[in-house]
């Protein structure tokens, strides 16, 4: 080989795809000058999946995250004047995808994508002329989609980084191995040497699993197949003025698209089965008959797919003079939870993955990883894409494919927010399932744990208490108005909670103190015995987690969070562990069972059953030790997320059964009900306004805008402090708000509840905008039972945060509600002075 | 017992792959005696003196008007008895085209298996082993045939001509009796060749594009460059499937195969179809902008990169040493 | 009249054939298949001459359940129906595979009449066994002509147009013939999608006929070793030019 690879570099990208090009054009702009990006292909097209993308460009994703990522690729194909405005419509060949499309009316301006429009079949004509309309009841019109030159890109963007003398490429190159030492990246061996490297990205679609595995590290993707053919050439066409004439047309009933190449049409499909592949499956570029990512087309897969076709388009597709030139089995990336892989890998520190990246998503990756890598941060929340949330089970390969066959279909679908996976499930079982079934528990899943939602059990608490159920089919779905009624109850008596999805790390050692004080914003340095709620933020002040840490001893802690960001959460822990090992995390998730006991009655339940002092003065809230209940040692800590007054009760997960049984037994005097989730999760929360990670807490929002300000900001220095102090003096440009909803009823005369993630807006639908740029819109949406009042959290620019404002409306399935501004900042909205937790 | 060697000649000019199958022939032959047939028609000259020094016992020349156009089935029918009265262990013949369709009018005749285009071939216990061709030379099969009389074609070029120290045949001439059909089945019109160009199987030249050429306008700096070197043009199977250049000009197993001093293919990667077609090449010259593409692992030299910027600079250059 | 155009299914083969572990055939692993490149050609030919003439075409094949796909496409550019002789994937040899056609176009011909042609490609590009259209020529008692790259029907004749060194011999056969064709026949057209859709509908007619003892027995497969050459680089890009141009002629090019 004529070119040797350099013996060293800051970093090497792997991949020079579209995520590979990215990564490595925005390391260098952002300063890293000696940066080596290799591809085992060639070039421009080194035969990934960025080679065969359809390369169209829709907006609007009901996530944020994945909607930012979009946007920010728009704004960076456009600049390099590789973006065809064409406009894209999605249409609806049934009612349910109509409803479906007003609810892509709400994303889109909770993320503040204008202009969009319903349209109806005769304007959908209009702009596309050969569809028959007469099959469709409305379209979803975003002008702004478009279609990309993904290969130009690439280039261009790896010419940019050439002529800056920051980037070397060496297509051609093989990687054949990964040295790591000590846990951290050292080397990358390649077919033209061996290059040092402090850090090393993966972007390599479909073989990133491959390349992470020779370093130790995984990325749980695999290949899938996407259909696409190409018909032409077509009369129509050849007349057209330009090479995308028509706007692109997505079929979601039938899950396909069509669009306009030139003199073809393409037509590409997700409505076929799923057809998964492993990595190992993709041939060499010298085996390979097309790409090594185009797989021979399975023409019986398309079939039917091409009947829904010819009803939509039947002048072009039924035009017999109109030929299918060209049909590959085009392989994508898929992810067990659709969403991208990107990070630092937890196994390997200095190897980062920027994985399962389409085209649309590509620029936008490649700039937010290369900021994350040289600032520690991304400008964009990345907390749903991160490499690290992934527990040991979802990177096995049968789950992969398990979640992965299941999603495929999904690929066009409607989901619900609450949507459960019913693929490879009951993995994880808490000690006390036995019980919960023989109360009808409706399990759903986190991080592989099977959680009571609710109690069928629990059914004859509704009538007693009078909820309602739902009317809209879409709002009740994946609920209960037992949640409600289980909700009541606790505020009643008291509700018992199975809580052994938490994740739950032991940090110990003499450096124990100061890793963690390094880690969060709270002060550590407390009293063994307490119990410390505290966020955990990024470098520039924005939230990375919320989770409270037990002091258990001068060098003993013991963090507990959700189960499911809990891997995320261990990875911020453990990157800030002390190198000489003065300190250790131990993961004792699977060692310890938690029980909630929470209501009036919590204190009664459980005095019956210790003998230790549990009154209010001996045993304080946010304080946590060991009490004897019965044979069983258990670890009580007196904090609450529901807003009353109780304990978590740790035990090792082989006693959670027994101690079950116990509390319960003791309980049934005083009116105890078991609860699931669903009032622990959302109605409990909410009554109390506490914030959730990953709805309210993100790393866009700092602190002070969540209204979490502390009086005093601790000595020690922690991760985003300077940026925590800076933004104490600043005025913030939101304010985390709890409303409530005045008027749910529909103008059919239907009530209706907004499940989350839509506009807040003026009365008029004009949306909010602060001062910043963000949308206001809805974090967090569920029923107060207690309040009789239907809760949403938001943040409002300052201007709108005042409390008593009945200026507002939630804009939900194209329709407004009007709400009050109950709550501005953190005060809970039920129970204000918390006399019910500290009594 | 002999082995029999279908031999094609023009005006006693005897083609190279017929040579080629008398060596593998007479290695076939062992001790056994040497047999070649051809056809003769009137008074043209037997290739007799051409096959001095190829160990060919006897020529038969089948002589007849039936010859005097191209007739396979007439020359299978005299091979064929022929075969019976020498009772040949084995019928050879070129796996040329022509080749082919005689002996496979053989197999026809006779219902014994044809094993086309061997590169080796050996008798053994009442069978013949041999080694033959598939997709164009990509991949061989060694094979076993079944047969009292084993008929074989031999692929040309695959096998070195050698020769012996033995004189010319003793040549005797035969008529075969002819059934109606076989006397039917001849070449009723010749027709010339297109012409203009420079034929692609015999230019000592050719520069080829491939997909990379990327459409039938993108053959310009194709052309431009043959014309310069006095080339005939050629294209890949996925050219002439896109329609961008006519099937004339495919160079592959399923097109034209050449044999130029020199073949710059660009754009074009090397599939097994592709290579196939000009592996007959003396040199071959790569421009392609995959370093790996299959191409260069058969090519003795390279340029990496755009076909659209290197064609054309070629061009330039080429003009440029011409005109100092 | 009636034409019966007969096509093998094979595998689309990249830069380098890869064999499987037993030797005994290509690993198809990667591959799509088609219908054999020559035989495209004859399903085109068969298709322009029923639409010009009038009459009934029918797509055979012989080989893997798979293979009907093969079927399909030749339906859906315009075959009227189908043929499947199902193997269990095992190869058969010229002489069988030609043995088994031959019956169904006997039992074919007996309930439907004379086909006018028999259409076949001159070689399959996988075996390569130059034979099968020949063989049947032969059991049927019919003229043949081969490696032809245009075919004209006219008048109970068909004008044949074989390519050869300098030009083209023409033959011209009585009806009823059977014909060999090569790729450049016809430029074979794209199926539109109402032709695929029918071609699901076509009827197609399976067998499962016993494959004979071979008697052109394949031992195994060789891939033939590279010559093992390194292309000399003689540069990147435009820049190569005049590298290129010194190396041109020393081999007296330029």
């Amino acid at each position: 080989m004529s070119t040797n690879a350099p013996a060293a570099a800051r970093a090497v990208v792997i991949g020079c795809g579209i995520v590979g090009s990215s990564v490595a054009y925005h390391l260098t702009r952002l300063g890293w000058a000696d940066v080596v990006l290799l591809d085992k292909g060639p070039l421009p097209n080194p035969g990934g999946s960025t080679g065969h993308a359809s390369n169209f460009i829709f907006l609007v994703d009901h996530s944020k995250e994945m909607t930012q990522l979009t946007l920010e690729s728009v704004r960076q194909y456009r600049e390099m004047d590789v973006f065809t405005e064409c406009g894209g419509i999605e249409v609806a060949r049934t009612e349910e995808r109509m409803e479906e499309l007003r609810r892509r009316m709400a994303s889109a301006k909770s993320w503040g994508i204008e202009p969009v429009s319903l349209l109806t079949p005769a304007e959908i004509k209009e702009l596309v002329p050969f569809v028959d309309e007469s099959i469709l009841l409305g379209g979803f019109h975003t002008p702004g989609v478009g279609v990309v030159d993904s290969l130009r890109a690439g280039t261009i963007m790896r010419e940019r980084a050439v002529d800056a003398g920051a980037l070397q490429v060496l297509p051609n190159t093989e990687v054949q191995g990964m040295g790591v030492e000590r846990g951290r990246i050292r080397t990358v061996e390649t077919s033209r040497g061996t290059i040092e490297a402090e850090t090393v990205v993966v972007a390599c679609g479909v073989w990133s699993p491959l390349i992470a595995r020779m370093a130790g590290a995984h990325i749980p993707l695999t290949p899938m197949v996407h259909q696409m053919i190409d018909v032409g050439p077509v009369p129509r066409f050849e007349r057209s003025p330009r090479a995308i004439e028509f706007p692109i047309v997505r079929d979601m009933d039938v899950f396909m698209y069509e669009r306009q190449d030139g003199t073809s049409l393409e037509i590409g499909s997700y409505a076929h089965r799923s057809i998964v592949h492993d990595p190992e499956e993709i041939p060499s570029i010298e085996q390979a008959a097309l790409s090594p990512t185009e797989f021979p087309f399975t023409q019986a897969d398309f079939d039917p797919q091409m009947v829904d076709a010819l009803d939509l388009m039947p002048e072009i597709v039924g035009d017999e003079s109109v030929g299918v030139k060209y049909a590959i089995n085009g392989l994508i990336s898929l992810t067990p939870d659709g969403m991208p892989i990107l990070g630092e890998t937890p196994e390997v520190r200095g190897l980062w993955s920027a994985a399962a990246v389409w085209v649309k998503e590509g620029p936008g990756v490649g700039k937010s990883i290369a900021e994350w890598m040289v600032h520690g941060e991304s400008h964009i929340d990345l907390h749903s894409s991160d490499v690290a949330r992934f527990h040991d089970h979802q990177k096995t390969r049968a789950h992969v494919k398990a979640r992965t066959t299941e999603a495929f279909p999904k690929t066009y679908g409607i989901i619900h927010p609450a949507e459960q996976w019913s693929s490879d499930r009951g993995l994880r079982y808490s000690p006390m399932r036995e019980r919960e079934r023989e109360l009808g528990a409706v399990f759903y899943e986190v991080a592989g744990w099977e959680r009571p939602h609710w109690y069928e059990a629990n059914a004859p608490l509704v009538e007693r208490y009078g909820v309602k159920p739902r009317k809209a089919e879409w709002d009740a779905r994946w609920w209960s108005p037992i949640i409600n009624a289980e909700h009541l109850a606790m505020r009643e008596h008291a509700g018992l909670f199975d809580l052994s999805a938490f994740a739950i790390f032991d940090v110990q050692g003499p450096g124990a103190l100061d890793a963690l004080q390094r880690s969060v914003l709270a002060q550590m340095d407390v009293a063994v015995g307490r119990v410390v709620y505290t966020p955990v933020l990024a470098p520039g002040g924005g939230f990375r987690s919320d989770l409270t840490i037990m002091r258990l001893g001068d060098d003993e802690f013991r963090i507990v969070t959700g189960g499911a960001h809990g891997m995320a959460d261990r990875k911020l822990f453990s990157d800030q562990l002390p190198d000489d090992g003065s300190a250790t995390l131990v993961d004792v998730t699977t060692a310890w069972t938690t029980i909630g006991l929470w209501g009036p009655r919590a204190r009664d339940i459980l005095s019956t059953v210790t003998s230790d002092d549990v009154s209010h003065a001996g045993f304080p809230f946010g304080t946590c030790r060991v009490i004897e209940i019965g044979s069983q040692l258990v670890l009580a800590s007196r904090i609450s997320y529901v807003g009353d007054l109780g304990w978590e009760l740790y035990v090792p997960i082989e006693q959670g059964a027994r101690l079950w049984d116990v509390v319960w037994e003791a309980g049934q005097p005083h009116g105890l009900t078991a609860c699931g989730i669903g009032v622990y999760g959302t109605t409990g929360r909410l009554e109390k306004s506490y914030r959730a990670f990953a709805a309210e807490l993100e790393s866009e929002y700092t602190v002070v805008e969540a209204g979490m300000t502390r009086p005093t900001v601790k000595e020690q220095d922690f991760v985003g402090r300077e940026a925590h102090l800076r933004h104490r003096e600043e005025e913030p440009a939101a304010i985390l708000c709890t409303l409530t909803v005045d008027d749910h009823t529909s103008r059919s005369g239907v009530e209706r509840f907004p499940l989350g993630r839509e506009p807040i807006t003026l009365r008029d639908g004009t949306p909010l905008t602060d001062a910043k740029g963000r949308r206001s819109y809805v974090t967090s949406a569920g029923a107060g039972p207690s309040l009789g009042r239907y809760i949403l959290m938001a943040y409002l620019p300052p201007e709108q945060a005042v409390e008593g404002s009945t200026e507002l409306a939630v804009e939900y399935m194209d329709e407004r509600y009007p709400v009050t501004v109950d709550v501005v900042g953190s005060a809970p909205i039920f129970d204000p002075e918390n006399t019910r937790i500290r009594s | 017992m002999s082995v029999l060697v279908y031999v094609e000649h023009a005006a006693g000019v005897v083609d190279e792959p017929s040579l080629q199958a008398l060596t593998l022939a007479r290695g076939l032959a062992g001790g056994d005696a040497l047999q070649a047939v051809c056809v003769r028609v009137g008074a043209t000259q037997s290739p007799a003196d051409a096959l001095a020094g190829h160990g060919v016992e006897t020529l038969h020349a089948a002589a007849g008007e039936a010859f005097a156009a191209h007739a396979p089935c007439a020359i299978a029918e005299a091979i064929v008895e022929l075969s019976r009265r020498l009772s040949a262990s084995a019928v050879v013949g070129p796996g040329t085209e022509r080749g082919n369709e005689v002996l496979a009018h053989v197999a026809g005749l006779l219902d014994l298996p044809l094993a086309a285009n061997c590169v080796a071939a050996a008798s053994s216990d009442g069978g013949t082993n041999v080694t033959r061709v598939r997709w164009g030379g990509s991949l061989l099969e060694v094979a076993r045939v079944h047969a009292p009389t084993a008929l074989l074609t031999v692929q040309p070029h695959a096998v070195p001509i050698e020769t012996t120290s033995s004189g010319a045949p003793a040549v005797e001439t035969f008529t075969p009796t002819l059934s109606d059909a076989a006397l039917a089945l001849r070449v009723a019109e010749r027709l010339g060749a297109a012409t203009g160009g420079i034929s692609l199987a015999d230019a000592k030249v050719v520069v080829s594009g491939g997909r990379g050429a990327g459409s039938a306008e993108g053959f310009a700096i194709v052309e431009e460059l043959a014309g310069l070197l006095g080339a005939a043009v050629g294209c890949s199977r996925a050219v002439t499937m896109a329609g961008w250049r006519p099937h004339t000009d495919q160079v592959g197993q399923t097109g034209t195969k050449i044999a130029p001093d020199l073949y710059i293919a660009c754009g074009i990667s090397g599939a097994t179809q592709h290579m196939a077609g000009c592996k007959g090449a003396k040199r071959i010259l790569a421009v392609n902008s995959d370093r790996e593409a299959p191409i260069l692992a058969s090519a003795d030299y390279a340029v990496i990169g755009d076909m659209h910027e290197i064609v054309p600079a070629l061009s330039v250059a080429i003009r440029a040493a011409r005109s100092s | 009249m009636r034409i019966l155009v007969a096509v093998k299914r094979v595998p689309m083969t990249g830069g380098r054939i890869v064999l499987t572990e037993d030797e005994q055939a290509i690993e198809t692993r990667h591959l799509g298949f088609t219908i054999s490149p020559h035989e495209e050609c004859g399903v085109e030919e068969a298709v322009r001459l029923i639409e010009a003439n009038g009459g009934e075409s029918v797509v055979l094949t012989l080989g893997p359940g798979e293979a009907e796909e093969q079927l399909r496409d030749a339906m859906a550019i315009g075959i009227d129906r189908a043929v499947h002789l199902v193997t269990d994937g095992e190869e058969w040899d010229p002489q069988a595979t030609a043995g088994a056609i031959l019956e169904v176009i006997r039992e074919d011909e007996a309930a439907n009449g004379r086909f006018d042609l028999l259409l076949f490609g001159n070689e399959s590009a996988d075996t390569g066994g130059y034979q099968v259209g020949i063989r049947i020529a032969h059991a049927l008692g019919r003229p043949i002509a081969t490696g032809l790259k245009a075919v004209t029907v006219d008048d109970g004749t068909v004008r044949c147009e074989q390519e050869v060194a300098g030009g083209r011999d023409v033959y011209v056969l009585p009806l009823p013939a059977v014909v060999t064709v090569k790729e450049g026949l016809n430029l074979p057209r794209y199926p539109s999608v109402p032709g695929r859709l029918r071609a699901q509908r076509k009827p197609l007619e399976s067998r499962s006929p016993v494959r004979p003892e071979p008697r052109l027995e394949r031992l195994r497969l060789v891939v033939p070793e590279g010559e093992g050459k390194q292309a000399e680089i003689l540069g990147e890009g435009a820049a190569a030019a005049p590298r290129v141009v010194e190396v041109l002629q020393q081999i007296g090019v330029v």
